[in-house]
């Protein structure tokens, strides 16, 4: 077994410097995920603009493990001026890169997520590397609630 | 004294590689290994005894009976109880519990009254009062813990042991802080208040002796894994008036004495407490477990896990990075820690790169968890076979962890 499939540099980098950390004053969205389980919890905001199409700027916040919290980091770092319809196929582009049979094709632009891949091979970890985009998906499903998502049953 | 390198011998499984170091496997506290003589003791009675129990007329089916019994009267032996009767065998110790919680406790706790539990209860011992209060109408005080679950709150117990408070449930050894109750003292001032005991024995039961009837407990409670026996088997000690008085909980077959369309009648405990075909091969594989504890003698395995514990506490102590929960001294065979910027699942995975067979997360603590302001921690838990050179290993792959994730 390869550690460093695992926790790579950039990931350890993220876990540690997370990028887009803090709340978000002018979000127009935001969800919670917790693992309670292991204890991992993310708040993902996201400001979209006039028309709801873009997301103009995306911020996080959290405590957990390396993989749940440099996850979301990386996840907030590609999706910001993203629109709402590629980070939607940026999000199910992760979750099968996560727990496909086989790997998916990745969209243009995809790029350093696919980093994350080797978190595949460690089926305990899955949860956590998802915990992130499961919240954004409620986030921009537009059901902003204290009520948290969970990765716990991928 | 134990020589444990000589007992690692009787056990087969630590005898192999994980990822390519030999296996250091500290994660005694959520389940033990299996020494020769109970795999053999289920190998056997699969190939030579193996029938139903208490119904048939046979060869094997009386074998198979006198062995179950003979578990049975083995364990009353074990835990020094009055008689074989007061011996029920369960799935385990959450099975003990809930079935006390839903036979005695039911029949017997009225709304408005309280059970006292303890702020360091595994889930077990928490969620079935939590059920049952709903159902009842009753409320559930706790002992507090106190700073970094040192110890619990001695005084406070003093006086939350009070009515209306019904029932003291309680751990004997905490999983997650190594943390010794005094169960025989929890127990007389308990009985001078004519309150109920229940003693969660899960983390003691393999690691010392027991005898019930110096603790004076009314139930406790065990599981048959974590001292070295099969999964899927436990016992419920419970003093012969109360398991007398008792409704069953289960019913089926096995437990009835005459059954009518209308109604049936119950065997004696503990038969009435026992519904259905038993776990008849794992009971019979508690009992050669506990032959092979005192075999080695269980005060000689409380003393050596008590002193790996200590040797522990003294070289991470000297880690800068971590901290320690529980006591500083007099520590049962376990060590929980939180390290400095490293999430516990992500020690653990690494742990086991090298090889090292640790714990991370809450424990089934959940709420102490909260209440020590740390989500997540890992866990290193001893046995009899371990050794001071892979406590060594730990400390050395812990500052491997560290300087991993600083670099
Ligand atoms: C203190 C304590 N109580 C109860 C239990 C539950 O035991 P089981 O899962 O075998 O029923 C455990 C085991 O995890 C424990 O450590």
């Amino acid at each position: 077994m390869n550690l460093d499939e695992l926790y790579q540099t950039v990931i350890l980098d993220h876990a540690q410097r997370p990028r887009n950390y803090g709340e978000l004053p002018q979000a127009t969205a935001f969800a919670e995920g917790n693992n309670p389980s292991c204890g991992d919890e993310v708040t993902v905001y996201v400001k979209l603009d006039a028309n709801g199409e873009k997301i103009e700027d995306i911020k996080f916040k959290g405590a957990g493990c390396a993989i749940s919290q440099a996850s979301t980091s990386l996840m907030t770092v590609k999706l910001k001026g993203k629109t709402v319809a590629e980070a939607s196929k940026f999000e199910k582009t992760f979750h099968d890169m996560m727990t496909a049979v086989t790997l998916p094709e990745y969209p243009q632009g995809f790029g350093d997520l696919q980093i994350l891949e080797g978190v595949r091979k460690f089926p305990q970890r899955v949860k956590c590397a998802t915990l992130g985009w499961n919240a954004l998906k409620q986030a921009l499903g537009g059901n902003s609630s204290h009520d948290p998502v969970t990765s716990e049953n991928e | 004294m134990i020589n444990a390198e000589q007992l690692r011998n009787d056990f087969p499984i630590l005898h192999q590689q994980v990822n390519g170091r030999p296996l250091v496997y500290l994660d005694n506290a959520a389940t033990t290994q299996k020494p020769l003589s109970v795999i053999e003791t289920l190998d056997h009675y699969y190939r030579k005894d193996n029938s139903n129990v208490h119904r048939g007329l046979h060869e094997l089916s009386n074998r198979a009976t006198e062995a179950y019994e003979h578990a049975r009267r083995r364990t009353a032996q074990f835990i020094n109880a009055a008689s074989a009767d007061e011996i029920v065998f369960t799935r385990g110790t959450t099975e003990g519990i809930n079935l006390v919680a839903n036979s005695w406790a039911f029949d017997n706790l009225k709304p408005g009254d309280e059970i006292l539990l303890t702020e360091v209860e595994h889930h077990s011992n928490l969620v079935p009062w939590q059920l049952l209060a709903q159902r009842k109408g009753l409320k559930l005080r706790f002992v507090p813990a106190l700073a970094n679950g040192e110890s619990l709150d001695l005084a406070a117990l003093d006086s939350l042991l009070a009515p209306p408070v019904k029932l003291f449930a309680f751990v004997h050894i905490s999983n997650t802080l190594g943390l010794i109750n005094d169960a025989k003292q929890f127990c007389a001032l308990a009985k001078s208040r004519g309150i109920t005991t229940l003693i969660d024995a899960a983390q003691s039961s393999g690691h010392r002796p027991l005898d019930v009837r110096d603790l004076d407990c009314d139930f406790l409670v065990f599981s048959g894994h974590k001292m070295a026996g099969p999964t899927g088997i436990g016992i419920l000690y419970g003093r012969a008036e109360l398991l007398e008085k008792m409704s069953p909980w289960h019913g089926g077959g096995e437990m009835i004495a005459a059954a009518n369309y209308e109604s049936s009648t119950y065997k004696p405990a503990p038969h009435k407490f026992e519904a259905g075909t038993p776990n008849i091969a794992d009971a019979i594989g508690l009992g050669a477990a506990m032959d092979y504890l005192d075999k080695i003698g269980r005060d000689n395995i409380a003393k050596h896990d008590m002193e790996l514990a200590a040797y522990a506490y003294e070289k991470l102590s000297q880690l800068d990075f971590l901290r320690i929960l529980g006591p500083k001294t007099n520590r049962a065979g376990l060590i929980t820690f939180v390290m400095d910027g490293v999430h516990a699942h992500d020690v653990v995975e690494i742990a086991n790169t090298y090889g090292v067979a640790l714990r991370g997360g809450h424990h089934c603590n959940q709420p102490l968890m909260k209440k020590l302001g740390t989500p997540a921690s890992a866990r290193a838990s001893f046995y009899l076979y371990n050794t001071k050179t892979e406590v060594d290993r730990l400390a050395e792959v812990l500052h491997k962890i560290k300087e991993y994730f600083t670099r």
